[in-house]
């Protein structure tokens, strides 16, 4: 594809792709070296004489130290777990048996059905949260875990199933019919036929959900109100910013350890995550 | 339920077995869980925060119903109106930027280099990381004294005075706009990179034998081919923009002076900062029209392109 001399290449290539790469993980690096920057080094202001930004010669775990001691975060942060993995399992259930019933069963308004769902799918949750907030409240639900764990599945079953239904889709029906033929009932076709090859397909849902859920801030800032169950997002907003004063040191160690899970997951997955990413917007 | 299904057809098929063969039972039986969660916690709360938008609810007072009045009161409250104008703007100077670097990304990306997938994986960092929390590192870094941006750019040469870059409303917003391009670039680059890798090279090379330009190339074949893809992608960003909250809440809270307001932040600053929670679910719902007519574009258009 690329004609012409090396020059060129690294104008109209490799340059460029630097300066993306640059400006996309620099946010990173700011969070590393402000969590371990002394206090001292922090608060010095932008035009201060020999300033130096970018490195710390004193690194400190001074705000790890007090994210432990001074506020609930190791809680947040098994808050967060806890909700994004209960609330991904959920999703997957729901998402796996109905994509394939819209993906594989012949039954009245499949098409219907089909459509509402990917509707769904679009509702962002600053729509509802009011209303949601009372309903949560009226089922007693506010402030547990649980009114993130049954909500959160809301805008991820919709994302499951769709890309389940596209999975099942590109499965050969020879496969179950084979199956049928000698004699297992369809449930036992649909369990122990198609789901192992749609495995991947399962995995590529589960990683995504997983990071949305990770995401989610609006309905865990209005359902949540104790400070031991709060996640991590809205635990770091609420709780490390007292009136106008921001904690700054701590606040960019709570946002880098929070990150940390959803980076390994992502890390040991990326091309099941990035398949799930195409495999959303291309339906 | 899978229990009695898998161990009853050992020996005769049981009637309940005998349901599932139908395959209308099964899509039934398959499809109940997904329906009582969405309808809980999606239909039932839209109906509700339509008769919330009715009445005059507040929190800890039982409301009346009022009609109209919580929209007649919103529409002629110029924070609403500058929500609006500002949610607008915001979705389409993001979408407009995002679309156009993330498709010279994806363009950088598309070739045969060392290091690919590890530069590929490092680019989604900015997409996968917790909104809030990588907004809090770009706050930082427009901290009015102790600002990175501006220290380069002093050092550089480029300023003398400090640029209180969320401090003045015109500013802010555009800090805003760059937050938000710089989390959805990569979600434009990989998702395009994907559309692009699916474009057989031999196109290319057909029209470069005949003689058409790099630009040409791309303009008449890789960017129609492409389309599809790009066109699920812009909708997809746009609704997600629209109905944006969390970047705002981090950056500005929606000030300086109310002026960085969304409708998601107003909605929210209304219903459960001052308990109006009448006018709050009035202020969400009038994002509804918006969204519905986004959604029922991206619905024609996916149909147009299944029937083709």
């Amino acid at each position: 594809m690329i004609e012409g001399a090396a020059w060129r290449k690294w104008v109209f290539y490799n340059i460029p792709l630097i300066l993306f790469v640059f400006v996309l993980l620099f946010p990173f690096y700011w969070m590393i070296i402000t969590t371990f920057r002394p206090d001292g080094e922090l608060y010095r202001p932008w035009n201060a004489a020999n300033y130096q930004p970018f490195w710390t010669n004193n690194p400190t775990f001074d705000h790890i130290l007090y994210l432990f001691e001074e506020t609930s975060f190791g809680r947040w942060m098994l808050n967060t777990m806890f909700i994004a993995a209960v609330s991904t399992v959920i999703s997957l259930f729901c998402g796996v048996l109905a994509g394939y019933a819209l993906a594989r069963l012949n039954f009245p308004f499949a098409g219907g059905l089909g459509t509402v769902i990917f509707v769904t799918y679009l509702v962002p949750q600053t729509l509802l949260f009011i209303p949601l907030a009372e309903i949560i409240r009226n089922f007693q639900l506010g402030d547990t875990p649980w009114s993130l764990i049954l909500t959160y599945p809301t805008f991820l079953i919709p994302f499951c199933t769709w890309l389940m239904m596209g999975y099942f889709k590109a499965i050969p029906k020879e496969l179950e019919e084979c199956a049928r033929i000698d004699g297992a009932s369809r449930w036992k076709a649909m369990v122990y036929i198609i789901l192992p090859v749609a495995v991947p397909g399962i995995l590529s849902a589960g990683i995504f959900a997983f990071t949305l859920s990770w995401n989610e801030f609006i309905y865990a800032l209005v359902f949540l109100s104790s400070p031991d169950q709060k996640t991590v997002p809205v635990g770091v907003t609420s709780e490390l910013i007292r009136g106008d004063v921001f904690f700054w040191g701590p606040l960019m160690a709570g946002a880098l350890l929070g990150s940390i899970p959803v980076a390994i997951v992502y890390s040991f997955f990326v091309e099941h995550y990035v398949s799930g990413l195409t495999g959303s917007v291309k339906g | 339920m899978a229990v009695t299904a898998v161990s009853g057809s050992v020996a005769r098929p049981t009637p309940r077995l005998r349901r599932m063969e139908d395959e209308r039972w099964l899509a039934f039986a398959l499809l109940v869980p997904t329906a009582v969660l969405l309808g809980l916690f999606i239909a039932y709360p839209f109906v509700e925060g339509v008769l919330l938008s009715l009445n005059s609810t507040r929190v800890g007072i039982k409301g009346e119903f009022v009609g109209l009045k919580n929209f007649d009161k919103v529409w002629n409250d110029s924070i609403f109106r500058t929500a609006v104008w500002n949610t607008f703007w915001y979705t389409g100077v993001t979408t407009v930027f995002k679309l156009a670097l993330g498709l010279w990304l994806a363009i950088l990306l598309n070739r045969h280099f060392r290091g690919k997938a590890l530069v590929r994986a490092f680019i989604l960092l900015p997409f996968i990381i917790p909104t809030v929390l990588s907004t809090f590192a770009w706050k930082w870094m427009f901290d009015p004294t102790f600002s990175v941006i501006n220290w380069t750019l002093f050092q550089l040469g480029f300023i003398t005075q400090r640029i209180n870059w969320l401090g003045d409303p015109d500013l802010a917003m555009t800090s805003i706009i760059i937050v938000n391009v710089w989390r959805g670039v990569p979600f434009f680059a990989i998702s395009l990179l994907a559309g692009l890798q699916t474009i057989s090279p031999e196109l290319q090379e057909a029209a470069a034998i005949d003689g058409a330009r790099p630009w040409q190339r791309f303009w008449h074949v890789t960017w129609p081919l492409l389309l599809p893809v790009t066109m699920v992608v812009v909708l997809f960003s746009v609704i997600q923009t629209f109905a944006d909250f969390q970047l705002v809440y981090v950056m500005t809270g929606g000030g300086p002076a109310n002026a960085t307001h969304l409708f998601a932040t107003y909605a929210y600053q209304l219903g459960i900062g001052t308990g109006l929670l009448s006018e709050g679910a009035a202020v969400s719902l009038a994002m509804f029209p918006f969204l519905f007519l986004i959604v029922v574009v991206q619905l024609l258009y996916i149909r147009r392109v299944e029937t083709r």
